[in-house]
């Protein structure tokens, strides 16, 4: 089974996150970059699916130079080989021209399934998998909490306000996946020392036949108009328990009318 | 006026909160038609107009609810060819966020989602990095397709209610959206209480809650409130409680009038999906912990002792 991973370089939410001024894009620089969090689920699931079913995993990203430390990550963990989609015209693409390049590429590598975090820490958004499935006209079994795969059936728990609903579909599918549905593996010394030698294929637009002015930031469908730091919260009270703590809070929530 | 398609959000004839926002933001730069799919239009039709709904487009076909989002961003997809809506809001739900996805890519349209107001502009507002950063955003390509947070608008009934004329659309739903079928839906049971993005008041538990029969503290003061029920991701992660629970960066994100954080120390995770939360109140035992920064009430306390008191107490000053 021929099984890909998109995987996102993100800023590291323990750490400040800021906007350049300049283009109102991300400050990838003031920032330590980690591979996103969910994204390490879906790897998880690729290398479970992979051993339970045979095939290989390839990692697919798109990101500056930086984001080969979350490929290497995703290759120590396991997945065989990388194709990283790099290329200065990409830089500042939204949603729409992001899920057209990696479509781009998808088309060009082919697969059974694609498999993606649900949504990533920095953007949330939370429709990339339902654009790759609609640019791709595959199944989109999203939200996954479960993935079970019999032949050409795969079938899903998709996680929902009011429980789950179980969704099934023929591959090949597109896949994004919660946090309960794995606990991903940590590398080895091992998966380090391998991930050195293993393949990491680096396209530009031109390579997966995209026009450079249709992606970037100069042609996203959607813009930054200005943007503020929150001002700090003022400081509210704060009153230790002296066996009369609860009757306190009461009093808070009668002053501000919850009750 | 500009026609601006609302997606409406319902549990067969009851509107969703979150619709009456939609169409209330919605009121301040066009007229309003809601997108019905499914039963209840008729029951729900003095609802909508109350809210100043003017058309009510109504895909009745159970067939919508058989699949995966695809049927339903095809019905928007045929309805913004045919009116041009200036432009489309939907609930920045996870199913409401997929569909403007598909939209967008449907229509090639620009699509923001998690918007916290949106102006005459069509700019809208933003809250990013765990509600550390305001943005502004506009859509410039294509129709504007905005996702819309749940509980971020007050909804406000219109001055004189919309005529909200039901009109059945019947789409041919290609074979390619009906490819994620829907075989059963599992319904897990939460009780009465309130959904949690839509909720006024959020009581939510965390590591300090110990054990998932703990929950039960929780659950009882929300119960009191009138709340629904959260957890931090240490509690779901642990299995105290339900999943689709979890409050934080990698679950709900929510705005409500109350959060009431109960032994949570408020890792960035946390405070990523509440820091929007209009009043915030801290029950914890660390005075050290970060989340006593967002407090505007915190009681550094033993919670065990703290929550049954409060709740006691809430429960007596109703009655009384």
């Amino acid at each position: 089974m021929n099984i890909v991973v998109c995987l996102k370089q993100v800023p590291d939410t323990y750490s400040e996150r800021k906007l350049r001024a300049a283009d109102s894009t991300l400050d990838r620089d003031a920032a330590d970059g980690v591979m996103n969090e969910l994204d390490e689920y879906a790897v998880e699931e690729g290398l479970r699916l992979a051993e339970a079913h045979g095939g290989e995993v390839t990692i697919l990203t798109m990101g500056p130079e930086k984001a080969s430390e979350s490929i290497r990550k995703a290759l120590s963990m396991g997945a065989d080989k990388a194709v990283h989609l790099i290329d200065d015209a990409l830089a500042g693409s939204d949603a729409l021209s992001t899920s057209a390049a990696l479509a781009a590429v998808l088309g060009r590598i082919g697969f059974d399934v694609v498999i993606l975090g649900s949504e990533s820490t920095d953007a949330r958004m939370g429709v990339m998998g339902a654009m790759l499935a609609e640019r791709l006209g595959v199944p989109q079994l999203s939200f996954a909490s479960k993935v079970e795969i019999d032949g050409a059936n795969i079938s899903i728990n998709r996680q929902a306000d009011y429980g789950y609903d179980r969704v099934q579909a023929t591959l090949p599918a597109v896949i994004s996946v919660v946090e309960k549905i794995n606990e991903p593996r940590y590398p080895s010394f091992k998966g380090i020392m391998a991930a050195k030698k293993k393949p990491v294929e680096k396209l530009s637009v031109a390579d997966i036949g995209i026009d450079p002015g249709q992606v970037g930031l100069a042609s996203a469908a959607t813009e930054v108009v200005s943007f503020a730091s929150r001002p700090p919260r003022q400081a509210g009270t704060v009153v230790k328990d002296e066996g009369d703590g609860g009757v306190k809070a009461a009093e808070f929530l009668a002053a501000q009318k919850f009750i | 006026m500009a026609e601006i398609l609302v997606l409406a959000e319902h549990s067969g004839e009851s509107v969703k909160k979150v619709t009456t926002e939609l169409l209330t933001l919605a009121r301040r730069f066009g007229e309003p038609s809601v997108v019905w799919v499914g039963q209840g239009a008729e029951e729900a039709q003095p609802r909508l107009a109350d809210f100043g709904a003017a058309t009510v487009y109504v895909a009745g076909d159970a067939e919508f609810d058989d699949y995966v989002v695809a049927p339903k961003a095809e019905l928007l997809a045929a309805l913004v060819a045919e009116k041009s809506p200036a432009a489309v809001l939907v609930a920045s739900t996870a199913e409401g966020r997929e569909i403007a996805g598909r939209l967008a890519v449907k229509t090639g349209s620009g699509v923001l989602t998690d918007a916290v107001g949106l102006d005459e502009g069509l700019v809208a507002e933003q809250s990013i990095f765990g509600g550390a950063i305001i943005v502004q955003s506009r859509v410039r390509a294509g129709i504007p397709i905005v996702a819309v947070r749940p509980n971020a608008i007050a909804p406000e009934p219109a001055p004189s209610p919309g005529a909200a004329q039901l009109e059945n659309v019947t789409v041919a739903v290609s074979d390619v959206a009906k490819s994620a079928r829907i075989l059963e839906r599992v319904v897990q049971e939460r009780g009465e209480r309130p959904e949690l993005t839509e909720a006024s008041i959020v009581v939510s538990g965390g590591r300090g809650v110990g054990n998932a029969e703990n929950f039960a503290l929780i659950e009882k003061l929300a119960d009191s409130l009138g709340a629904a029920v959260g957890a931090s991701r240490a509690a779901t992660d642990a299995g105290w409680y339900p999943h689709q629970f979890q409050v934080g960066q990698t679950g709900k994100t929510v705005s409500p009038q109350l959060y009431v954080a109960v032994g949570i120390s408020g890792a960035i995770q946390h405070r990523a999906g509440m820091q929007t939360s209009k009043a915030i109140m801290v029950i914890n035992k660390d005075p050290e912990a970060p989340i006593f920064e967002l407090a505007d009430f915190g009681v550094v306390g033993d919670l065990f002792r703290v929550v049954p008191q409060l709740t006691e107490e809430i429960e007596k000053r109703a009655e009384g």
